[in-house]
């Protein structure tokens, strides 16, 4: 697993190394929407339904990644569409 | 078979958030980053839900319709407020993970089922997570200024928190080696939850978009340690892809300062500083918006340089209806953004592209410094630190070696502002008082539109 997290972070460093400085908050925000993977594991915690505390725990752990997911894509979104190379027309 | 499948589903989204990450590099692909990250993510979710030892979807269904409930508005905010919402959902992420952690951990332990291996791993994962949460928490206190943006200090504030930081991490040790020793588990909680406050609390407002990009990091590799947790090898990869951007973008932004982690994390930045002696206070030139039109609608090139002052006033639509008349007298007009301007890397970029400014017309610090001489006048609307000459030569100033925009270089500076106050950073501007500055008072949204009105007014439209 200790091999998988340094291939993982080598790509990771890779790719966003030529990340244009105009990005830099969108990459920030796909970033976030992209950690919110902690779902994956509220999910398990919380469909184990194991005892009632970490049914719980787990419920709020994916209320808050879901945020993360939904206003993390959205707000991506809707900044890149703003970013315009020609003179646009007064709408 | 079912597990078959989800593993390949797995392998799938973390392809496609590599390749997502790749897409956000140019701004002609990245709209198909946000499709390849949303369809990762769906299938993230959806092959974890096929797992067999899930057996209750209400709590699940529930959350989701929760924080969806959530995601949406904190999505529609006004873009000035993005880094507020940015530290928010990276104190969501560190919250999911220390939840889970404490979850797993409370699970495991009766069970017996706790190896120090788990137990390591839980420790970090709640470390990470408890201090992104309170740390983001105050990130974002202070961006929206609830919390006060100058830098709390006292004496001894960093043996404080390195001796909470060393305590938390020996107490891990030792519950890692012998995981009876429960009743550390929660001390270990709290002193991450307070570590995160103390840690945020003596950083200034100007370092800012370095914290946020730190706070990142931690956030990707709280989701690191869950994966580790619960031996997840989706969750290690997009946990890194995160950690690894923060990283980049933390080294970015204090090389765009000069200076180094732990100068940010340790020592404040921007304490008022007693004005040196100041015997020869030079007095600033001021001058009218009608004047400043003259001058500038006399320019063959124009460089604009935004600092958050701009948008704070909400000036940015203005400043586009400036570069629409200036361009429209075949004035060449460019906008030099510091990789610090604002309040997050980018910000500034992401509110002049709300403002419809084509961002071929941005440039880049490094670009537009040997053209300053060239520049006929160089326009600071809100901008404050990140074209102060003391920079380049004061050793005693606090912002010594910061690499900044060369304004004082341009034939004619003007900038506009309220007072002659310093700025977030609380550090007097030198350029002010330069013989070629021309200080424009007020505020930045109505000075800009006199100008508009005044260059409009003069034949230029109807």
């Amino acid at each position: 697993m200790l091999f998988v997290l340094m291939l993982a972070t080598f790509i990771g460093l890779e790719v966003i190394r030529n990340v244009s400085r105009l990005l830099h908050t969108p990459l920030m925000s796909l970033t976030n929407a992209i950690s919110a993977i902690a779902i994956v594991g509220s999910i398990i915690v919380t469909g184990e339904e194991l005892t009632k505390t970490s049914t719980i725990l787990g419920a709020v752990a994916i209320a808050a990644s879901t945020t993360n997911i939904v206003s993390g894509f959205l707000i991506t979104n809707r900044m890149l569409k703003m970013f315009k190379k020609k003179e646009p027309g007064r709408s | 078979m079912i597990e078959t499948i989800t593993q390949l589903i797995y392998l799938v989204s973390t392809g496609l958030f590599v390749l997502s990450l790749k897409w956000m590099n140019k701004p002609d692909t990245a709209r198909r980053a946000v499709v390849a990250g949303v369809i990762a993510m769906a299938g993230a979710i959806i092959g974890t839900l096929l797992h067999p030892e899930i057996v209750n979807y209400l709590w699940i269904v529930v959350a989701l319709a929760v924080g969806t409930g959530i995601g949406i508005p904190l999505a529609r905010v006004p873009l000035t407020a993005v880094p507020q919402r940015t530290a928010l959902s990276h104190a969501f992420g560190g919250l999911a993970a220390g939840l889970v952690g404490i979850a797993k951990f409370y699970l495991w332990l009766p069970a017996g089922e706790l190896t120090t291996f788990r137990t390591s791993a839980i420790v970090v994962e709640v470390i990470l997570g408890f201090l992104t949460f309170t740390g983001s928490l105050m990130a974002a206190g202070k961006l929206m200024e609830i919390v006060p943006t100058r830098p709390i200090t006292y004496r001894g504030q960093n043996l404080v928190n390195l001796s909470l930081a060393a305590l938390a991490l020996v107490l891990g040790v030792l519950l890692a080696l012998d995981p009876s020793r429960a009743a550390f588990f929660p001390i270990i909680i709290v002193l991450s939850l307070l570590f995160g406050v103390l840690l945020i609390i003596p950083i200034g407002g100007a370092d800012m978009p370095t914290v946020i990009s730190i706070l990142n990091s931690y956030a990707g590799l709280a989701a690191v340690a869950m994966g580790f947790v619960l031996e997840n090898k989706l969750l290690i990869t997009a946990g890194a892809l995160d950690g690894a951007s923060g990283l980049i973008l933390s080294i970015i932004m204090c090389r765009a300062m000069n200076r180094s982690f732990a100068n940010v994390l340790f020592g404040a930045f921007g304490q008022i500083q007693a004005a040196a002696a100041g015997g020869e206070r030079k007095t600033a030139k001021s001058a009218s918006p009608e004047e400043a039109s003259q001058i500038l609608e006399s320019a063959s090139s124009v460089v604009v340089v935004p600092g958050y002052g701009m948008a704070v006033a909400q000036a940015q639509h203005r400043v586009r209806d400036l570069y629409e008349q200036l361009t429209k007298r075949g004035v060449d007009v460019r906008f030099a953004v510091h990789p610090v301007a604002g309040r997050m890397p980018g910000h500034m970029n992401v509110l002049l592209a709300e403002a419809e400014i084509p961002y071929d017309k941005l440039v880049e610090m490094d670009d537009i410094n040997p053209e300053m001489p060239q520049c006929d006048v160089c326009f600071v609307v809100g901008a404050n630190d990140v074209v102060n000459p003391a920079a380049r030569h004061d050793k005693s100033s606090p912002i010594f070696g910061m690499p900044i925009i060369d304004a004082d270089k341009a034939k004619t500076v003007m900038a506009i502002k309220r007072t002659m106050n310093p700025g977030f950073a609380g550090i007097e501007n030198e350029l002010y008082f330069a013989d070629n500055t021309l200080m424009i008072f007020g505020d930045a949204k109505a000075v800009v539109g006199e100008i508009v009105k005044e260059l409009s007014g003069q034949g230029g439209g109807h």
